[in-house]
């Protein structure tokens, strides 16, 4: 059996792998990281969204294989301590979401947006997270929320920059 | 669902992975981005005996100027194809249409060869290599030789590739001056595969349209060229008269349909098709003409 070494949320794994074991299932069932959700059977639903080596993909879609070698993210990774990632507390404060389901990897694909361009239109950020759906919320509150995150992560940066 | 159990090989090098296609025989699948074939494995609708993974094959990774083409290396990713300024500059038509494939997360690992090899009807590449007369670069143990795009597109998910053979890259030729684009598709938001699709470039001169190509996504099969419109646009006057030269363009875009195939699935029944290639045609025109 292939064996992989990767770095998950800070803390590195070595594995022993089925070729066939999808990453997500290797990060639910192997290492209890089920803050990262199945959605769904077709890929098209986004909510198993991690970062692999700093970009969105759906863990859905990748063998684990494939990630030896990789740096992955999770949802499970991104607070520092007590205090959250700004984009999960723009979540929290524009309720921009309902059942949660699709949260982890909406708010991963979100970050992932925000890499590329730190300050989305609406229209941006629509687009930018096409690949994530939401059955609750009608995305309004999901699109005020990442506009939030970006207002407070540039103003960290500037506050950063600045000190 | 979990794929049925298969074989991995991760190779590093081209004649590796030739190597390893030739001792696995036709059991074998080459695995790219992976973004096609890991769903239709969790759906256990393909049972390859072993997975050879070009994940880590560099050489086969970017974009290069060659002159009068530019070389797409076969396991470029979608992101880095968009982002490619060769690309942007030269074959604005590609940038478009790989802009508009799936959505953010799929393209960072998704990667140009693989989608085109994947050859699936309601890809967005396929009808795009179809229209600029791309040309497909193949590796196998006996050498190489080059397919153009109108020889590559055998039937539903057939391409010209042999057992053992790799698409190493893609030339895309440049066309010159005076050439617009336009990639128009209608699809559903989830995944954003085509319902129909249309990729058009079109040349004018003096206000007159000298030469134009298209090519249908989600129209049969295959990939189809739509040589009927081509040839009826020849001469229209985008620009000229209003009413009338917005009619040219639209009397071409009728013969859109000519010649398909079109498939009936949950998305839309083949008349419904054939209406959405002659409107999204005539937008495409009107885009890539303006």
């Amino acid at each position: 059996m292939p064996r992989i070494s990767v770095t998950v949320d800070g803390i590195r794994y070595d594995e022993e792998v089925e070729p066939r074991l999808l990453l997500v299932h290797f990060l639910r069932d192997r290492l209890g990281k089920t803050g990262t959700p199945i959605g769904c059977d077709t890929s098209n639903c986004g909510a198993c969204t991690v970062l692999l080596d700093g970009r969105s993909a759906k863990s859905c879609s990748v063998l684990a294989v494939q990630a030896d070698g990789c740096d992955i993210v999770t949802i499970e990774g991104l607070a520092a301590g007590e205090s959250w990632h700004p984009m999960q507390k723009a979540f929290h404060e524009e309720h921009a979401l309902q059942c949660g389901y699709c949260t982890p990897g909406m708010i991963m694909a979100a970050i992932d947006l925000l890499h590329d361009d730190p300050d989305p239109s609406e229209e941006d950020i629509r687009e930018g997270l096409e690949g994530n759906l939401c059955r609750c919320t009608g995305y309004c509150t999901i699109v005020r929320a990442v506009r939030r995150a970006a207002r407070e992560m540039s103003q960290e940066q500037e506050g950063a920059a600045a000190s | 669902m979990i794929p049925a159990s298969f074989d991995y090989v991760r190779v590093s090098s081209l004649d590796e992975a030739l190597e390893t296609l030739r001792e696995q025989g036709e059991e074998a699948k080459v695995l790219a981005g992976g973004q096609s074939l890991l769903p239709l494995l969790r759906l256990r609708l393909a049972y390859p005996g072993t997975l050879v993974d070009l994940g880590r094959v560099e050489e086969l990774r970017g974009v290069a100027d060659r002159g009068d083409h530019v070389l797409i290396g076969a396991m470029t990713t979608h992101y880095d194809v968009v982002a490619s300024p060769v690309v942007r500059e030269h074959c604005p038509l590609v940038a478009l249409a790989t802009a508009t494939v799936a959505d953010p997360a799929v393209r960072h690992r998704g990667t140009f060869g693989g989608s085109l090899a994947h050859a699936d009807p309601a890809g967005d590449l396929p009808a795009v290599a179809l229209a600029l007369d791309m040309e497909f670069v193949v590796r196998s143990a006996a050498g190489e030789r080059v397919i153009p795009a109108a020889d590559f597109f055998l039937d539903y998910l057939e391409t010209a590739l042999a057992p053992g053979e790799i698409l190493t890259g893609v030339r895309v030729p440049k066309l010159g001056p005076g050439w617009g684009f336009h990639y128009e598709k209608f699809h559903r938001t989830a995944q954003a595969w085509a319902i129909v699709g249309v990729a058009a470039a079109v040349r004018r001169s003096g206000g007159v349209v000298e030469e134009a190509r298209v090519a249908l996504t989600n129209m049969g099969p295959t990939p189809v060229r739509a040589t009927a419109v081509e040839q009826a646009v020849r001469g229209a006057e985008p620009g000229g008269n209003g009413g009338a030269a917005g009619g040219a363009l639209r009397a071409a875009a009728e013969r859109a349909d000519e010649d398909t195939d079109p498939p009936a699935d949950l998305h839309a029944r083949p008349d419904y098709r054939r209406h959405l290639a002659r409107v999204l045609t005539h937008r495409a025109l009107l885009a890539a003409a303006g």
